[in-house]
């Protein structure tokens, strides 16, 4: 198939309906317009529905009853919009229905700006609503693997019946690249879902679907089974690239459009001579802390770059468990890093390990 | 021997926990009588509340959807564009819809969803202890309003039904109450109606439906029923304020 040239948000809402996604509740916010407006165009085309709820805390519930009858449904949204979110995200979390979230990550906090971000990392991957619960959460660096990802969430999300984040920032959202689209091939084996709520016909019990456990013996049951299926997410879900990562005298960690940014610093100084390695984490839970299994001894640090003042390197300093020093460096507010900042915060961390 | 009065099919066996006196149980047991004399179901999908029908799910024998506080008409919207075959309903309380949820119930009726609410309003709120509600009356008692509620303070109590039949898409409104029997056939009546409306496809139904709470009111039930009929009927007065035209 030829490839196509696409903005990244509107690509998000055509992979969707290419994974059989039919339904659709959004409310506008700033830098991911562009999906609710091509799924209201192109919704409708494939007998699916499209519906601008009338707040952000609505759509998430409305994806909330979407999913527990059945439909194949999605939302968008960016940073405070997801934040109104996490009231239906931890419901739906707790009633293990599968859904596809889609946040195009702005500066915060609070209102903030509408320029690219990553500060929505701890809200993505530490809950964000109440309650013990994970999402899948995947961080494409490009608009192909935005596509890619997109498709792959609608699966991932039945197979677990768990929420699935796909997380971009205004960046990816708002560039147009040349993509493809694959054929849907599903690398899981797909449950069947005897537990919606389609009426009974009277032939069978009544479907309930719930997250309330008043008996906190059952409650406690339910979050330790919650619990075994992120531990197989773990096992089965991490995803990272490595780049560069032969003798690297540092390693990077980046993610997303941050890491597009770190590629360029790292080639830029290989040319002058030090050898940089990345870890690109492609789901953020889980994260891929077997990436920091075999590291070369020539490493002599680590450093989590983000777009926000540093959420992942926690992650980082989990997966380093002390074996290295771990720096940061991040810019925010909408800020994106430069190649040359990049450069010099490695620089500053060596002449300090040196 | 000829039956002449048996349990209805909508309700499962399970013993109810509602306090002695409260009227929740007889308008569970209305919403189950109508679904079942209307053959539907077995094609009904009910979403419970935030609320002391917070167990709504336990009781009505049909698929049902526990939403969380105020949500129930977003939740019933997103199945109901899912299945729009099926018959879909929310059963909510005065602090449910009247307080957190006022928006998605104002927007649910807005867009005419063919849905259909119970709105069950007993003017305060009885799960979490007798707080007041947006319907709680002018002078009376609650635990967020120990001297009574004054107009200066928290305006007028809301009237829900008559803001929603203010809207477009609210193709059938109605308030009734269960404090007699002839009353509780009235209610039934209601409620058949508001769900008829839906299975014809023409709007947003729901009836109000004025209920007690002896045990936070600190009444005994038959001064809660006398309670009700002295003093919310007065302000939240019965009867229909919209049906579809041809079926006035």
């Amino acid at each position: 198939m030829a490839k196509i040239l696409m903005k990244g948000n509107e690509a998000i809402g055509a992979a969707a309906i290419k994974a059989g996604c039919k339904y659709f509740f959004g409310y506008p916010i700033t830098p991911q317009n562009e999906i609710p407006e091509y799924m209201s165009k192109e919704l409708p085309k494939v007998g699916g529905v499209f519906l601008q709820a009338e707040s952000e805390v609505s759509a998430i519930n409305m994806v909330y009853g979407a999913a527990g009858a059945g439909g194949r449904v999605m939302t968008s949204s960016s940073s405070p919009g997801i934040a109104l979110k996490q009231e239906g995200i931890t419901y739906i979390a707790g009633a293990e229905l599968p859904c596809v979230i889609v946040n195009i990550v702005r500066g915060g906090p609070g209102l903030g700006g509408i320029q690219p971000a990553q500060s929505d990392y701890n809200q993505a991957t530490r809950g964000g609503g109440n309650g013990d619960y994970k999402l899948l959460v995947y961080a494409p660096a490009n608009v192909q693997e935005m596509v890619d990802l997109v498709q792959e969430a609608f699966d991932a999300a039945d197979y677990y019946r768990n929420p699935v984040m796909v997380m971009g920032d205004g960046m990816i959202g708002q560039m147009m690249e040349p993509i493809e689209f694959k054929e849907v091939k599903t690398r899981r084996e797909l449950p069947s879902k005897p537990w919606i709520t389609d009426g009974t016909k009277g032939n069978r019990k009544p479907n309930i679907i719930n997250s309330l456990f008043l008996d906190a013996g059952e409650l406690e049951d339910h979050n330790i089974r919650l619990q075994a299926k992120y531990a197989e997410m773990k096992e089965k879900e991490a995803r990272y690239e490595n780049y560069n990562m032969e003798n690297p005298e540092l390693v990077l960690v980046a993610y997303g459009t941050t890491s597009r940014i770190v590629k360029n610093a790292i080639d830029e100084l290989k040319e002058e001579g030090i050898n940089i390695g990345l870890i690109r984490p492609i789901t953020l839970f889980p994260f891929p802390e077997k990436a920091f299994e075999d590291i070369p001894e020539s490493c002599k640090g680590f450093m989590s770059v983000e777009m926000s003042m540093g959420q992942m390197i926690d992650d980082v300093k989990i997966a380093v468990n002390g074996r290295w020093p771990v720096g940061f460096f991040g810019r925010s507010g909408g800020v994106i890093p430069t190649p040359t900042g990049v450069k010099n915060a490695v620089k500053e961390m060596l002449g300090g390990a040196k | 021997m000829a039956v002449v009065f048996q349990k209805t099919k909508g309700l499962t066996d399970k013993e109810m926990h509602y306090c002695p006196g409260c009227t929740h149980g007889i308008i569970h047991r209305l919403v189950a009588e109508v679904l079942e004399e209307l053959d539907v179901l077995g094609d009904a999908i009910g979403v419970a509340p935030v609320g002391c029908s917070v167990l709504a799910y336990d009781y009505l024998n049909c698929d049902m959807h526990e939403a969380s506080h105020g949500r129930a008409p977003a939740v019933a919207t997103g199945i109901k564009r899912v299945r729009p075959e099926n018959v879909v309903f929310t059963y909510q309380g005065d602090g449910d819809l009247a307080s957190i949820g006022t928006a998605e119930i104002v927007h649910v009726a807005h867009r005419g969803e063919k849905i259909t609410t119970i709105f069950v309003n007993n003017a305060i709120y009885g799960m979490t202890g007798g707080q007041m509600a947006p319907t709680t009356l002018i002078g009376q008692k609650a635990t967020t309003a120990p001297l009574g509620r004054t107009v200066e303070h928290s305006g007028m109590p809301l009237k829900v039904s008559e803001m929603l039949a203010t809207i477009d898409g609210a193709a059938f409104v109605e308030r009734v109450t269960v404090d007699s029997p002839a009353n509780v056939r009235k209610a039934k009546k209601a409620i058949k109606a508001a769900f008829e409306c839906q299975l014809a496809g023409k709007g947003f139904s729901i009836v109000e439906v004025l209920s007690t709470c002896p045990t936070n009111w600190g009444m005994s039930p038959v001064e809660s029923l006398g309670w009700l009929k002295d003093n919310m009927i007065p302000y939240y007065p019965l009867g229909n304020l919209r049906r579809p035209e041809e079926d006035k």
